[in-house]
C-alpha cells in the first residue's frame, strides 16, 4: 500500500516534470499530456478503491479533453481493459446488451474496434467511487446548455460543498439564467454560509432558507439552536439563533403537512390495489353469489399475460404493457368463463362445494403455471414512464407507477359502471342478478348472462393482475396472497354493492396506512382486521347493505 | 384355459423375478434423500438445489459412483408445509433408508426436521446461510452462520462505509429476528446509540413498501450516514427492491445490505435502479475462478439453459455433496455413526479458491464476500476476508450465549456450557 503511493508519488512528480517542460518543448506538448493521460488511466487496473479516488483526481485535474467521457465511462461501469495487452478502453454500451463490446480509445474518443467481453476486464467502481465520480463530473455538468443537466449537477454539488465546488457555485451564480438552478444555487451557498464566522452572512443565509423544505437544511438550522456539552449554544449570535429557530419551526410545520398528504396518498394508492383486486371479486361474488376462490389465480394470470405480452414484443418495453391491459382482460374473461362452463354452473346454490371446487381449482391454476412457467419469479419491466417519481416540492414526492395505479383503477371501475348502467349486457346482468325466474320469463337467456357476467369479473381480475404485476412479483402464489384482502374488501363494502367495495378499499388503505407507522406492518394488519370484525357485528351486511327487493332474495 | 392359466402363472413369476432382480439391483446403490419443497413459496429457492444435488449425483455417477456402488437420488416433495417437512423426512429415513439428506431452506422446516433426524440417526445436509444458535450431531451447517455472513457484513459498512445509523428491516420469522438480535448488541456494544437503531418487521409476502420505504428515508436525513441491513426473506425482496428505486433512494445515499437476495432473486428484478445496493455472501456467480467457471458451465449444461443463474446455497450444495463423498470414502462405508466420525476434519475446495473444512461444531470454514449489485443482475465483489472464516454455532455477542460452545469431537454436546461446564439443551443426552 505504502510503496503504491509511493509510486504514485513519483509518478505525479513525473507528470508535474513534463507539465512544466511543456514550454519548452510545445510541440510535443499534446501527445505527452496523453501520454501522461494515459499512465494514470492505466494504474486504475489493478488499483484499491482508495488510490482510484486518487487517481480520479489526478485525471480530473490534468485537464484532458477526454476526462469527461473517460469519467462518464466509468460511472457507467463502461470502462474496460484488454486482458492481452493491458490497454484500456471505453465500451459503447454495457455488457449485459451484448457479448461483444464496441470500444473506443479513451484519447481519441474514436472507434477502436470491437472484443468479445470474455476478452476484456471491467475497471470496477464501489458506491464511494460512484459518488466521487457524480460530483466530479457535475462540475462539468454546471455549464451544460440544458437547465435540468445544470439543476442535476447542483445538486449532486450540494452533497459534497467542499471549497471548491463552493468556489464553482459562486462563479456560476453571477451568470445562471433559469431561476430554479438559481435558487438551488443560491440555497446551496446559504446552507455553505451558515458556517460563516460572519453573524451577518449566518442571518442572511438562515433568511435565504427559510422557505426550503429539505431536510439537511432543517438539520442544519436544528444545530444551531442546540446547546454543546459545555452548556453554551453552538450559535453565539442570540438573533441568529432566534431566526434559525424560527425558521426551523416553520420548515417543520409545513413538513408535517406534506407529510400528512403523503400518507393519505399511500392510503389511497393501497386502497385502488385494494378496489381493484376486489371489484372483480364484487360482480362474482356480489351479482352472482359465488364464492370464487380462484380469483386470486385469475389475477396471476393477468401478470403472466402481461409477461407473456411483454416477451412477445421484445424491443416495445415502453407500449407492451398497454397491449397487455386488453390481452389480460381476455385472456382472464376466457378462463373464467371457461371455468363457470365446466364446473360453477353445476353447483348454483351450493356455495360451500363451489368454494372447495374453485379451491381446487385455484391449485391446479397454480401449479399449471408453474410447470409452464417454473416457479421462478418473472420480471416485468417497467417502462420508463411509469419508474421514477413525481417531485412536487423538497418534502413531497409521488412515484409515478403509484399513481397510474390510482387512475387506472378509477378508468377501471368508472368503465365498469357505465357497463353495468348502460348497455344491454350490464341491463341484463342486473335483471338476472335480482330476479332470475322474471328475467327468464322476459327472454333473458340467463346461462349466458351466468357466463358472461363471470367472463367479466374474471377480466377484472385480469386487469388487476396487469397492475400487480408492476408492483410485485410474478410468480405462481401471486393470487393467494390477494384472495383474503379482496374477499375482506367485498364483504366490508357490502355484498354486491360497486360503490361499497370502493369506498371499503379506499378506506382500509387509507387506515392501514394511518396505523402502520405506530403500530409497524404486522401489528396495523391485525388491528384492521379486529376493526373489521367488530363492524361486521354491527353491520352484518357491509357498508352498503343490498337494499329493497334484492336483498330477499340472498 | 388350463394352459392359459399356466401362462398367467409364468407371467407371475417372471414379474416377481423381475422385481426381485430389480430390488438386488437397487440394493447395489447408495440411496441419497433430496428434501427440498418443489411446489408451494419456497419452490422458488429450493428447486434449484434439488437440481443441484441431482447434477452432482450424476457426475459422481459418471465417476464410477462411490465404494463401487452407483447413487440414487429420493426426490421427496414436502410442499413448504413444515410439518410435512418432518413426514417426508421420516418417509425417508425410514422407508427408504437412505444414507444421506440433503435439504431444507428456512429455517423452521430444519427446526421442524430435527426431531426426526436425532431419533432415527439419519444425517442431514443444511445448505442455507441461517441464524446460528444450533447445532445437532445429526446436521452438518454447509450454510453460513451469522459470525460468517452478518456480522463481517455490518462491520464492512462501519468500517469502509462509516455508517453511524442503521435500519434493520426484516421479515417477521426466526431468523431475522435472531439475526437482527445478535446484530443489535453488536452494534450496541461498537458504540451505536439506541436511538440510531431502528429494527423493523414486516410479514412474510409483504407488498406494500411505500410508507416503509419514505420511512427509511426519513430516517436516513438525520446528517449522519444511513444504511439498511435487511434480512427480509423470499418474495417481499422484489416490491422492496422497486420501491427502493422508485422512491430513487441510490445506493451512494442509503446503501442496502441484504443477507437473502442473491443471483435468482434478482433474476426477477429490473436492475438497473439498484445498482450499488450491497449483499453479503460466501460466494457469488462472478468470482472468476476455474473452479467456478467450470461449475457453472456444468450447471448450464445440466439445466440446458444458459442463462440460470448460480448462487450461494448451490455452492453450499456442492460443499456438503463433496464433503459426505470425501467422508464416506474416508470411512469406507456409507454408515450415519462412521460418517459422523470422519466429518470433522474433513476438508474440499470450494468454488472460491479456498478450502471448506468441517469444524467441531458442524459447521464449516467459509470466505465471506461483499458485493455490490451491477446492472445485469450479478454482484461486483468490493471486498472480502483476508482468509476463510471459521463458522460459529453460538454468538460471542449475545450475553445468553456467551459461554456455550458446540463440540462433537471431544466434548460430543452441541450446547455445552463452559462456565457451568454442563451440556443441555438439544441432543442431551
Amino acid at each position: 500500500m505504502k510503496k503504491h503511493f509511493l509510486w504514485l508519488g513519483v509518478q505525479w512528480l513525473f507528470f508535474l516534470l513534463l507539465c512544466a517542460s511543456r514550454s519548452a518543448f510545445p510541440l510535443y506538448a499534446q501527445s505527452s499530456s496523453d501520454a501522461n493521460f494515459l499512465v494514470s488511466l492505466g494504474q486504475l487496473r489493478d488499483a484499491s478503491f482508495d488510490d482510484k479516488e486518487k487517481i480520479i483526481d489526478q485525471l480530473a485535474q490534468s485537464g484532458h479533453p477526454s476526462v469527461r467521457a473517460v469519467l462518464t465511462a466509468f460511472v457507467e461501469d463502461r470502462l474496460y481493459y484488454r486482458n492481452q495487452d493491458q490497454k484500456i478502453f471505453i465500451a459503447r454500451q454495457g455488457a449485459e446488451d451484448a457479448p461483444t463490446l464496441n470500444l473506443l480509445d479513451p484519447i481519441t474518443l474514436k472507434g477502436a474496434g470491437s472484443a468479445s467481453s470474455d476478452n476484456l476486464s471491467r475497471i470496477l467502481a464501489n458506491n464511494h467511487l460512484r459518488r466521487v465520480l457524480q460530483t466530479t463530473l457535475a462540475r462539468y455538468g454546471l455549464s451544460s446548455p440544458d437547465a435540468s443537466i445544470r439543476l442535476e449537477s447542483v445538486q449532486d454539488m450540494e452533497k459534497d460543498l467542499d471549497e471548491e465546488n463552493v468556489q464553482l457555485l459562486r462563479q456560476r451564480i453571477s451568470v445562471e439564467t433559469d431561476p430554479a438552478v438559481k435558487k438551488e444555487i443560491a440555497s446551496a451557498l446559504a446552507l455553505d454560509s451558515l458556517g460563516s464566522s460572519d453573524a451577518q452572512a449566518r442571518l442572511a443565509a438562515v433568511s435565504t432558507l427559510r422557505g426550503s423544505l429539505r431536510q439537511d437544511v432543517l438539520n442544519k438550522l436544528e444545530a444551531m439552536t442546540e446547546k454543546s456539552p459545555d452548556g453554551s449554544f453552538v450559535e453565539v449570535n442570540e438573533q441568529v439563533r432566534q431566526a434559525a429557530a424560527a425558521a426551523a419551526k416553520s420548515i417543520t410545520r409545513r413538513r408535517a403537512f406534506y407529510s400528512g398528504i403523503e400518507t393519505l396518498f399511500f392510503g389511497l394508492s393501497l386502497g385502488s390495489v385494494l378496489v381493484l383486486i376486489a371489484i372483480g371479486l364484487a360482480i362474482t361474488f356480489g351479482v352472482m353469489g359465488v364464492i370464487n376462490m380462484a380469483h386470486g389465480e385469475l389475477m396471476m394470470i393477468g401478470a403472466y399475460t402481461t409477461y407473456v405480452v411483454q416477451v412477445a414484443m421484445p424491443g416495445h418495453g415502453e407500449t407492451s404493457i398497454l397491449v397487455a391491459i386488453p390481452a389480460a382482460f381476455l385472456v382472464a374473461a376466457l378462463i373464467g368463463i371457461l371455468i363457470e362452463r365446466t364446473i360453477i354452473r353445476f353447483l348454483y346454490g351450493r356455495p360451500l362445494e363451489t368454494l372447495l371446487a374453485t379451491f381446487g381449482v385455484s391449485l391446479i391454476l397454480q401449479q399449471l403455471v408453474r410447470s409452464i412457467f417454473t416457479a421462478l419469479n418473472r420480471s416485468v419491466e417497467t417502462p420508463a414512464w411509469m419508474s421514477g417519481t413525481l417531485q412536487l416540492n423538497d418534502a413531497l414526492s409521488i412515484t409515478y407507477n403509484r399513481l397510474y395505479i390510482v387512475i387506472f383503477t378509477l378508468l377501471v371501475f368508472a368503465a365498469l359502471l357505465v357497463v353495468l348502467k348502460y348497455t344491454r349486457m350490464g341491463l341484463e346482468i342486473r335483471a338476472v342478478s335480482q330476479n332470475r325466474a322474471m328475467a327468464k320469463a322476459m327472454g333473458i337467456r340467463s346461462e349466458w348472462v351466468d357466463a358472461m357476467t363471470f367472463g367479466l369479473g374474471s377480466g377484472i381480475a385480469g386487469l388487476a393482475g396487469v397492475a400487480l404485476s408492476q408492483l410485485t412479483n410474478v410468480n405462481p402464489n401471486l393470487g393467494q396472497s390477494y384472495i383474503i384482502d379482496s374477499f375482506l374488501v367485498v364483504v366490508f363494502g357490502g355484498v354486491g354493492n360497486l360503490w361499497g367495495s370502493m369506498t371499503g378499499g379506499m378506506s382500509m388503505g387509507i387506515v392501514n396506512e394511518l396505523l402502520e407507522p405506530y403500530a409497524g406492518a404486522v401489528l396495523a394488519k391485525i388491528f384492521v382486521l379486529i376493526a373489521l370484525i367488530l363492524f361486521i357485528q354491527v353491520r352484518p351486511r357491509g357498508l352498503f347493505p343490498p337494499t329493497g327487493r334484492a336483498s330477499e332474495n340472498q | 384355459m388350463r394352459y392359459k392359466g399356466m401362462r398367467t402363472a409364468g407371467l407371475m413369476l417372471a414379474i416377481v423375478m423381475f422385481f426381485s432382480v430389480m430390488a438386488k439391483a437397487q440394493d447395489e446403490t447408495i440411496k441419497i434423500g433430496i428434501l427440498h419443497s418443489l411446489s408451494g413459496t419456497m419452490a422458488i429457492s429450493e428447486t434449484t438445489l434439488k437440481d443441484t444435488i441431482l447434477m452432482m449425483i450424476a457426475e459422481q455417477n459418471k465417476k464410477g459412483g462411490l465404494l463401487g456402488k452407483k447413487l440414487e437420488a429420493v426426490v421427496v416433495d414436502p410442499a413448504s408445509n413444515w410439518p410435512l417437512f418432518a413426514e417426508k423426512a421420516q418417509e425417508l429415513l425410514e422407508k427408504d433408508k437412505v444414507a444421506v439428506v440433503f435439504g431444507c431452506w428456512t429455517s423452521v422446516s430444519r427446526k421442524s426436521v430435527l426431531p426426526v433426524f436425532e431419533k432415527d440417526d439419519g444425517l442431514l445436509f443444511y445448505p442455507v446461510q441461517y441464524e446460528g444458535e444450533e447445532s445437532s450431531k445429526n446436521v452438518i451447517y454447509t450454510g453460513a452462520a451469522p459470525n460468517q455472513q452478518a456480522i463481517p457484513a455490518v462491520e464492512y459498512l462501519m468500517n469502509e462505509v462509516g455508517v453511524k445509523r442503521w435500519v434493520l428491516e426484516g421479515t417477521d420469522y426466526v431468523y431475522p429476528r435472531t439475526t437482527n438480535k445478535i446484530l443489535e448488541a453488536f452494534l450496541l456494544a461498537k458504540g451505536v446509540k439506541p436511538e440510531d437503531i431502528s429494527i423493523n418487521y414486516t410479514p412474510f409476502g409483504y407488498s406494500d413498501w411505500q410508507a416503509r420505504v419514505a420511512a427509511i428515508k426519513k430516517f436516513g436525513s438525520a446528517g449522519k450516514k444511513n444504511a439498511v441491513v435487511s434480512t427480509i426473506n423470499g418474495d417481499a425482496n422484489v416490491p422492496f427492491y422497486k420501491e427502493l428505486g422508485n422512491q430513487k433512494i441510490s445506493a451512494e445515499d442509503i446503501p442496502v445490505m441484504a443477507f437473502s437476495v442473491g443471483e435468482e432473486e434478482l433474476s426477477g428484478v429490473d436492475t438497473k435502479p439498484l445498482v450499488g445496493h450491497l449483499a453479503a455472501w460466501n460466494y457469488f456467480e462472478s468470482i472468476n475462478t476455474p473452479a467456478n467457471k467450470a461449475f457453472i458451465q456444468q450447471w448450464h449444461t445440466f439445466i440446458k439453459n444458459p442463462k440460470r443463474t448460480t448462487n450461494d446455497p448451490m455452492e453450499a450444495s456442492y460443499i456438503g455433496f463433496n464433503l459426505w463423498v470425501k467422508a464416506v470414502q474416508k470411512a469406507g462405508t456409507t454408515d450415519v455413526e462412521k460418517v459422523l466420525a470422519v466429518l470433522p476434519g474433513t476438508e474440499t475446495p470450494n468454488l472460491t479458491g479456498s478450502m471448506a473444512k468441517v469444524l467441531p461444531n458442524h459447521h464449516i470454514t467459509k470466505p465471506v464476500y461483499i458485493g455490490e449489485i451491477r446492472a445485469d443482475g450479478q454482484f461486483d465483489v468490493v471486498w472480502k476476508t483476508p482468509g476463510t472464516v471459521p463458522g460459529e454455532a453460538w454468538s460471542r455477542y449475545l450475553p445468553s450465549d456467551k459461554d456455550i460452545t458446540a463440540d462433537w469431537v471431544t466434548l460430543k454436546c452441541g450446547n455445552y456450557n463452559k462456565a457451568t461446564k454442563t451440556c443441555s439443551g438439544q441432543n442431551y443426552k
